[in-house]
């Protein structure tokens, strides 16, 4: 199995190795990058290239490690114990499984993603280590222990908003997402937008590099932003003379919300707008 | 094969470890990679590297070994400024230092008023003009009994009677991640459990009481899960004499990131008055009132003040006594007021014990914290948070 990106995702040579080496030495893959530069996609995309199931895990700060693997209703039994239901004898009839159980008893190859493993907390992913390490745990209740027959690959994001511990990173392969490059990025929304009008396209882009330039910006525009833009200028027909003026740094670019998501951002540019015109 | 190589890194500094290797030899074996060398980089980049703060310092290392040169260019950018503070510094004797003659104050403002007007171009070294190193009185890096710095960073003397610059003040760099081990052990101490939120947990114990009360009908109780609770406002003390100590606040630093849910930080630069920051870069801009900080986090938090409390004394006594601009009160009227909001602070200070004493502005600030002021060593550091657990 070898990923080679798709048509609808533009992979770097850097991202296709990392990818490659995790499915062959099948090891977790650990994914950092700026938010928007596709390190969700990258899961699905896996999935759907190597054809083979994907099965999703979006970590938020109150999830343990152990509901990855099975969760037991105790409370449920208990109440079913007192009115007499049958199911009551087996304990197994209360054992939810978990993303990584699901994965591990598929008997096929499958995709696991992990995504925002920064959210949860600290000693998420140390209770965690085990499990991906030799893929299969054990299940008190039913003194069970589930084996993955077929080690599935897993995929891990993170925004970098708590420190993974060592134990954890030394087990993964990392790569780091770094923002696409101006050539990338004409690779990237040619894939998505196939017909998009030549000169729309590089003005738009030299739009948008400017305003990842403005200094002091809270959230700089990332590339699901800039899509977004793109999806409304042709929406709106938009000719590309709109967005070549002489002096761009003095107009507000059409449609700027789509980049600008955040309220102090948009009136730091406008500010810096309004000075630059009162400067000419 | 390519232990050399795996050494070479470890000793750039390179966090790797023996696990990774392997398994970089691994995907060698299995051939993840094609023969080239981009190939190559990236794999042992995937591999080995697990934070992309550190993948200049692979580049670096990377580019240095496989080269088989000395430096790569980008090397180079770094070293003048090394330089400047290493190489330009004379190192008087003692008695070089006797010879130079103490100039009154009026007579070196005079004189720097005339330096300047002679001056035309760069200098360095010497002992008259401005410039860096040398004994000159003017200038910063140098070594002058009673000197005026300009610019730069001061040199270890640090006798320099006004800063006449803007400085910039190096943001605490949390990743070091060597070494902290150890203090995030330490910190641990200061854990409290409490139970708090939403109740998802069955309570055993509640349970079987409940159901004997209800004989035999089932009364489950549930109950809020343990958390860690405890809450940690980090002020940390920057630049100047703590220069000496950025290494230790670093780790410091970086383990307490990581271990608390809770943990605010602010910088201050001395002693404490009316305002903090947090963002050196930005310190001018953006202030945040003593005030408002005690006024948003309540007496629950746990105080932990870093700093070496070293300053001349009327720094901490006098309105007015700050280095950097006119305080309306004293440093110490704001160390109270600190220590009236939050009851349970400590001081941990990183120089020497054994120095403790001989220094006015430590005995001070040690006198004000109620002797809470403990050296940041592993010991000391235990002994701290044990006090504010208590």
């Amino acid at each position: 199995m070898r990923f080679e990106g798709t048509d609808s995702y533009v992979a770097t040579p850097d991202l296709m190795l990392a990818v490659n080496a995790a499915i062959t030495l099948q090891r977790p893959l650990l994914i950092k990058g700026e938010p928007g530069t596709g390190k969700t996609m990258l899961a699905e995309e896996v999935a759907g290239a190597l054809g083979v199931p994907l099965l999703q895990w979006h970590i938020k700060s109150t999830t343990k490690a152990q509901q990855g693997l099975y969760e037991y209703d105790a409370v449920s039994r208990l109440r079913d114990s007192q009115l007499g239901d049958e199911k009551v004898k087996d304990i197994s009839n209360y054992i939810v499984k978990g993303v990584l159980w699901q994965a591990f008893e598929q008997g096929k190859p499958s995709v696991i993603l992990i995504d925002e493993v920064d959210k949860a907390d600290i000693e998420f992913p140390n209770d965690l280590l085990r499990e991906l390490d030799r893929m299969e745990f054990h299940v008190y209740e039913t003194r069970e222990t589930v084996r993955a027959a077929v080690r599935p690959i897993v995929i891990i994001t993170s925004n970098n908003e708590k420190e993974l511990p060592d134990a954890f990173l030394r087990r993964c392969f990392f790569h780091y997402i770094k923002f696409p490059d101006k050539e990338t990025m004409g690779r990237i929304v040619d894939v998505h937008f196939p017909k998009l009008k030549q000169n729309l396209l590089r003005e738009a882009m030299e739009v948008f590099f400017e305003l990842r330039e403005v200094p002091g910006m809270k959230k700089k525009p990332s590339t699901s932003e800039l899509l977004d833009w793109l999806k409304l200028l042709v929406a709106e027909d938009i000719p590309p003379e709109a967005l070549r003026s002489k002096d761009r740094k003095t107009v507000v670019p059409p449609l700027a919300g789509a980049l600008l998501k955040n309220e102090q951002d948009v009136h730091l540019f406008e500010r810096l707008v309004f000075m630059a015109r009162q400067n000419r | 094969m390519l232990i050399d190589f795996f050494l070479h890194l470890k000793s750039k500094k390179l966090p790797v470890s023996t696990r990774e290797f392997l398994t970089l030899l691994e995907a060698l074996k299995e051939r993840v990679a094609s023969n080239s060398i981009d190939d190559f980089y990236f794999l042992a980049r995937t591999c080995l590297v697990k934070d992309e703060t550190h993948y200049d310092k692979f580049d670096q290392a990377f580019g240095e070994y496989f080269k088989g040169v000395q430096q790569v260019p980008g090397l180079d950018a770094d070293i003048p400024e090394e330089w400047l503070k290493m190489m330009m510094k004379k190192h008087l004797t003692p008695e070089e230092k006797a010879k130079l003659e103490k100039l009154g104050w009026d007579k070196l403002m005079e004189e720097f008023k005339k330096r300047l007007e002679e001056q035309k171009e760069r200098h360095a070294g010497g002992s008259k003009w401005i410039g860096t190193g040398g004994s000159s009185p003017f200038g910063h890096g140098g070594y002058h009994p009673e000197g005026i710095r300009i610019g730069g960073k001061s040199a270890g003397n640090r006798t320099a009677i006004k800063v006449w610059e803007n400085r910039e003040y190096r943001n605490l760099d949390d990743t070091v991640e060597l070494g902290t081990r150890n203090i995030k052990i330490a910190l641990r101490r200061l854990r409290r459990f409490a139970r708090e939120g939403a109740e998802d947990e069955l309570d055993l114990d509640g349970t079987i009481t409940g159901t004997a009360r209800n004989a035999g009908w089932l009364d489950i109780k549930m109950r809020p899960e343990r958390h860690n609770k405890v809450k940690v406002l980090l002020f940390l003390d920057i630049g100047g004499s703590m220069d000496d100590h950025i290494k230790v606040c670093e780790e410091l630093f970086s383990a307490a990131k990581s271990e608390f849910k809770h943990l605010e930080y602010f910088y201050f630069h001395n002693c404490i008055y009316d305002y903090v920051w947090k963002d050196n870069r930005r310190r001018h801009g953006e202030r945040f009132p003593l005030w408002d900080v005690m006024h948003k986090y309540g007496e629950d938090y746990k105080v932990v003040v870093v700093g070496d409390a070293t300053m001349s004394p009327y720094e901490i006594l006098q309105p007015g006594g700050s280095v950097e601009y006119s305080n309306e009160e004293a440093g110490a009227t704001w160390l109270q007021r600190m220590l009236d909001t939050w009851p349970r602070a400590v001081w941990l200070n990183p120089e020497p014990e054994r120095l403790w004493d001989y220094r006015h502005s430590i005995e001070l600030i040690r006198t004000i914290f109620n002797s809470r002021m403990y050296p940041l060593t592993l010991a000391g550091l235990e002994t701290a948070m044990r006090q504010l657990n208590k």
